[in-house]
């Protein structure tokens, strides 16, 4: 079981397993019209919890364009060498970062994250990005928007506006990567700040 | 971790960690563009007191792979010219603004007393000390037994240790540093070690280690390894009597075609032959043996930059506190389950 | 302790009240004009101790005046490590009154030359008693006999000869040599290292040398000189003395001599008895020293074999050296533990404190018996009426932590720095003169007239 568990905190639920799908749904609708279709396209999701938001955006692409094979479409980016704050934080060691088969080249890259904040982990991903290949197009999908950017990075697809304050804390879980008390979970919450 | 100095006090966490950041910085290798930014504005310091154009160039490219910059100081002095002394090298470094020195030096714990004193604030690894440890070696021997041993069984090298894998080392383990680095390392990731070497060429004291040892080569074949690491020889060693004649030590332990024919006849098709180089063909290893495709003497040397990258990156990278939890190895797993394979 | 001075105290005269004499029953001593005259309860009020300068020493202990068997004083040649001035100075504070010097300086002390020369620098620091030890081979080379009668006959009229920090191991050298010194009343000190089998050698060999990667110093090596040496003593029949003995090995060579009446006398370090070769992990050079430390099993009977009697003495083997030499690589580092001032805190603390001895062993392996080895006629002597007032005063409760830069020795390597030792010398008197007072240098003995300096001269400044 592939989870991370964690004890309940005290926190608002903006987003329970239903909505977090339906918001799915129609970001996967989104990146097929922004797309005109399903060509060339690539979902990369940076790790953690954009990877399994990118698997399951490619298997609702599948649903509607079943010339679609969801599994090949999907890659992951781990961006934790590009990050710009690598001194300032413990060290961390990075994720595997796995394209598909058919690679970036010329391809519509959408990068898949779940929260949306400085900026700063998307401008490490174009970085990424770069080193690894030039896609014809790069686009960004994220389940939230929590505002408070530090540089001009926009998404084109969002799951769902969140005003916050810089004190609270934004949490996603999903039940690939979350559970409490042992039961995987899929929710938004915003804890409040210390 | 501040500093790579030896397996010995390596735990399993921070092996595996170690391991596993190299399986990613050997990804950069086969890319279009070979570099990370990570360590860019870093300084890392070849300080090379022993000749090894290898293992400096080693590190060099895995620091040059990351965006840091290399300085090569080639210190002049050896145990019979004294040369500048060790603490006044360290000081000029610290004032030249290392962030990481890598040292080899002919004298066992040198690399400790950088380490100790207060004589420089940076990172030390050590890439060869003496006759006592070589920790970069033993990892990315273990880095290359990995990816073997993970393939024969079908499962991701990521997260991976060694157990039940069966290694012999054979040779010079009383002067060896790599046979020092590689027992201790095998042992925390699970392997079990048979030393094979003449007893002049083992430690009083190797009762101790944990590992076999034995004198008969051609008997620790017959029960099974799955690696055969031989180390390097030197054929001076018969000048103070250590082995009568070099013919006698390669009839006994060396690799040789025999015993490479041995391994074909006793079934053990998948069993890999190392050597950490420079090889002595004809002593301690056969041209057939060290050419046959058993042999990973090559990719034991790309692995070495992937194993250095992830060294100086896990020790460079961060600030100074404890390091952060691994990637949850089994998500990875779950990631790797759409890895094409390369 | 109190120190009372009366108005017009006579100098040289001094009355140690209440001290423990070699750790019994508390008692006076008398000191006057370099002899002790009188010793007893309640000597205070008498008429022999008026104008004495009374030193309180109630809670001390009196022993005679420690004689080491084994320093090196480094001068002449070695003045960067270390002075006579430096070294006696060191050894005063540490409670000795006699050192016997190493010939391994530069020149050689092989000649009636070079051993009055250290002699004379001795007597002029007037510190301690400095007795020369001569070279038993010429420029401690091992191939020719030294001129040891002409030593023996010198002002510095020495009796133990050593080539230490080389052995003697051409088993012929080493015979005429302990022939020859019966002639004259001598003893030739052994450094016991087989040369061939130490060869490069770095640590003790064993479990830790193995993981370390440090050429091995075989047990062996010391043993198998050792057993050669007490075998050739006995067939020529003569005195033979064992240096820093460090493994068990030797012990029993050792204690299986005695038992046959062979004529052989040994002695241990300080740090043999407290310290291991786990401690060279840190391959700190502190800890780097010839011969190495060993195993605990072999600490173990160091100590038993001192306590029984199978080990005769201690002998410091006092080593400094500049700091150059052990803030390198361990491979680069000399060798040597610097031991006067810390040597009687780590006798208390491995041998009284754990209950293999009492005091009166103590002065048995630090005094009495190293002067008769050495043949030193005024020292080691009993603390009697009419004996030479040479006197230790320890204060055994005292906690002290080493901090090599406060030391009166040059060298700075010490390998108990930052420990807490028990036991400190709070005074040292030298042919009745106070070395030593209140735990700190006071004044040198003056030799000549007899009379020396008035007590509690402005201590002499540190080096």
């Amino acid at each position: 079981m592939t989870s991370v568990t964690e004890a309940p905190v005290p926190a608002r639920v903006v987003l329970n397993s239903g909505d977090i799908d339906r918001a799915l749904t129609r970001i996967a609708h989104e990146i097929l019209e922004a797309n005109k279709g399903s060509q060339d396209l690539v979902l990369l999701g940076i790790p953690r919890r954009g990877y399994p938001l990118a698997v399951r955006l490619a298997k609702k692409i599948a649903a509607a364009d079943p010339a679609v094979d969801a599994a090949a479409i999907v890659g992951q980016l781990d961006v934790t060498m590009f990050r710009d704050d690598l001194s300032h934080q413990p060290t961390r060691p990075p994720y595997p970062t796995q394209l598909p088969r058919t690679g970036i080249d010329n391809k519509v890259v959408v990068l898949i994250d779940d929260v949306l904040y400085s900026g700063r982990t998307i401008r490490a991903a174009l970085d990424a990005i770069v080193d690894l290949g030039r896609p014809r197009i790069v686009r960004l999908a994220v389940m939230i928007d929590r505002g408070h950017r530090e540089l001009p990075i926009r998404a084109d697809h969002v799951g769902k506006n969140l005003p916050t304050s810089s004190s609270e804390k934004v949490r996603v879980r999903l039940e690939e990567t979350d559970s409490i008390d042992g039961t995987p979970v899929n929710e938004v919450v915003i804890e409040a700040g210390a | 971790m501040k500093h790579l100095l030896s397996t010995e006090d390596l735990s399993l966490a921070n092996a595996v960690r170690i391991l596993d950041t190299a399986e990613e910085m050997a990804a950069v290798g086969d890319r279009e563009v070979k570099k990370l930014p990570a360590l860019r504005g870093r300084t890392v310091v070849n300080l090379f007191f022993e000749d090894s154009t290898r293992t400096r160039i080693s590190f060099e490219a895995a620091a040059k792979r990351l965006s840091a910059d290399v300085i090569n100081f080639a210190a002049k002095g050896s145990s019979v010219s004294k040369g500048e002394s060790l603490k006044d090298t360290a000081q000029t470094l610290a004032a030249m603004g290392a962030d990481a020195v890598v040292i080899r030096h002919w004298a066992s714990g040198a690399p400790h007393r950088l380490a100790a004193t207060d004589w420089i604030d940076a990172a030390v690894i050590n890439a060869g000390d003496g006759t006592h440890e070589h920790p970069t070696q033993a990892l990315l021997d273990a880095f290359t037994m990995r990816r073997h041993w993970a393939g024969l069984h079908g499962t991701p090298s990521a997260g991976a240790d060694l157990k039940g894998m069966r290694v012999a080392i054979a040779g010079d383990v009383l002067h060896s540093r790599v046979a020092r680095s590689n027992v201790w390392l095998l042992r925390t990731l699970g392997a079990e070690v048979t030393l094979v070497a003449p007893p002049t060429l083992l430690p009083i004291g190797v009762g101790q280690w944990p590992c076999s040892v034995s004198y008969d080569m051609d008997e620790t074949l017959a029960k099974g390894v799955d690696a055969v690491m031989m180390l390097r020889v030197q054929g001076e060693r018969m000048n103070a009597s250590f082995f009568p004649t070099a013919r006698e030590y390669s009839r006994r332990w060396g690799f040789d075609d025999n015993r490479l024919r041995a391994l074909d006849s006793l079934g053990l098709k998948d069993t890999i032959i190392m050597h950490p180089g420079p090889m002595n063909r004809g002593l301690e290893i056969s041209s057939a043996a060290a050419d046959s495709p058993r042999s990973t003497v090559l990719a034991q040397v790309r692995n070495g930059v992937s194993v250095r990258m992830a060294a100086l990156y896990l020790l460079l990278s961060g600030d100074t506190r404890e390091p952060a939890a691994t990637p949850n190895s089994a998500y990875s797993n779950a990631a790797h389950s759409t890895k094409e394979s390369h | 302790m109190a120190h009372d001075q009366q108005d017009a105290a006579t100098p040289g005269a001094y009355l140690i009240r209440g001290a423990a004499i070699l750790g019994g029953a508390a008692e006076d001593l008398l000191i006057r004009d370099g002899i002790i005259t009188a010793r007893g309860t309640d000597l205070a009020g008498t008429d022999a101790a008026d104008g004495a300068t009374v030193i309180e020493a109630a809670g001390l202990v009196a022993l005679p005046g420690m004689v080491d068997i084994h320093t090196h004083l480094r001068e002449p040649g070695r003045e960067d490590a270390e002075t006579v001035e430096t070294g006696t100075r060191a050894a005063a504070l540490g409670g000795y009154t006699a050192v016997h010097a190493m010939a391994n300086s530069n020149p050689v002390a092989d000649t009636a030359g070079v051993v009055e020369q250290v002699h004379t620098l001795g007597r002029a620091a007037g510190w301690v008693d400095v007795r020369p030890v001569g070279a038993v081979t010429v420029g401690l080379a091992g191939e020719q006999l030294a001129e040891l009668g002409a030593m023996a006959d010198s002002r510095a009229r020495v009796r133990v000869f050593s080539d230490d920090g080389i052995c003697v191991h051409d088993p012929v050298l080493m015979r005429r040599a302990l022939e020859y010194v019966k002639a004259f009343d001598g003893v030739v000190a052994q450094h016991a290292q087989e040369p061939r089998l130490t060869a490069g050698a770095q640590m003790n060999e064993g479990d830790v040398s193995a993981v370390l990667g440090l050429a091995g110093w075989p047990a062996v090596a010391e043993e198998s000189i050792i057993a050669r040496d007490v075998l050739l003593a006995q067939h020529v029949g003569s005195r033979l003395h064992v240096c820093h003995v460090s493994t068990a090995g030797s012990v029993e060579i050792i204690r299986w001599a005695k038992a046959r009446g062979i004529n052989v006398t040994a002695e241990v370090t300080p740090h043999h008895l407290l310290l291991t070769d786990e401690l060279v992990r840190s391959y700190d050079p502190v800890y780097k020293v010839n011969p190495p430390l060993r195993t605990d099993s072999d600490v173990q009977a160091l100590r038993a074999a001192l306590a029984d009697g199978t080990i005769d003495v201690i002998g410091t083997d006092h080593a400094p050296h500049p700091s150059e030499h052990k803030e390198c690589e361990w491979a680069q580092a000399a060798m040597g533990m610097t031991g006067l001032e810390t040597a009687l805190s780590v006798v208390q603390a491995t041998m009284i404190e754990t209950g293999l001895m009492g005091w009166d062993d103590f002065a048995r392996v630090t005094s009495i018996v190293p002067a008769v080895i050495g043949r030193v006629a005024d020292q080691g002597r009993p603390l009697e009426a009419g004996e030479p007032a040479n006197v230790t005063l320890v204060d055994p409760a005292a906690r002290w932590t080493v901090d090599p830069s406060k030391m009166a020795t040059m060298g700075r390597n010490s390998p108990f720095a930052g420990r807490e030792l028990p036991g400190k010398v709070v005074a040292t008197f030298f042919k009745g003169h106070p070395t030593v007072l209140n735990g700190e240098l006071n004044t040198p003995y003056r030799h000549g007239s007899g009379q020396e300096t008035g007590p509690a001269a402005a201590p002499a400044s540190g080096h």
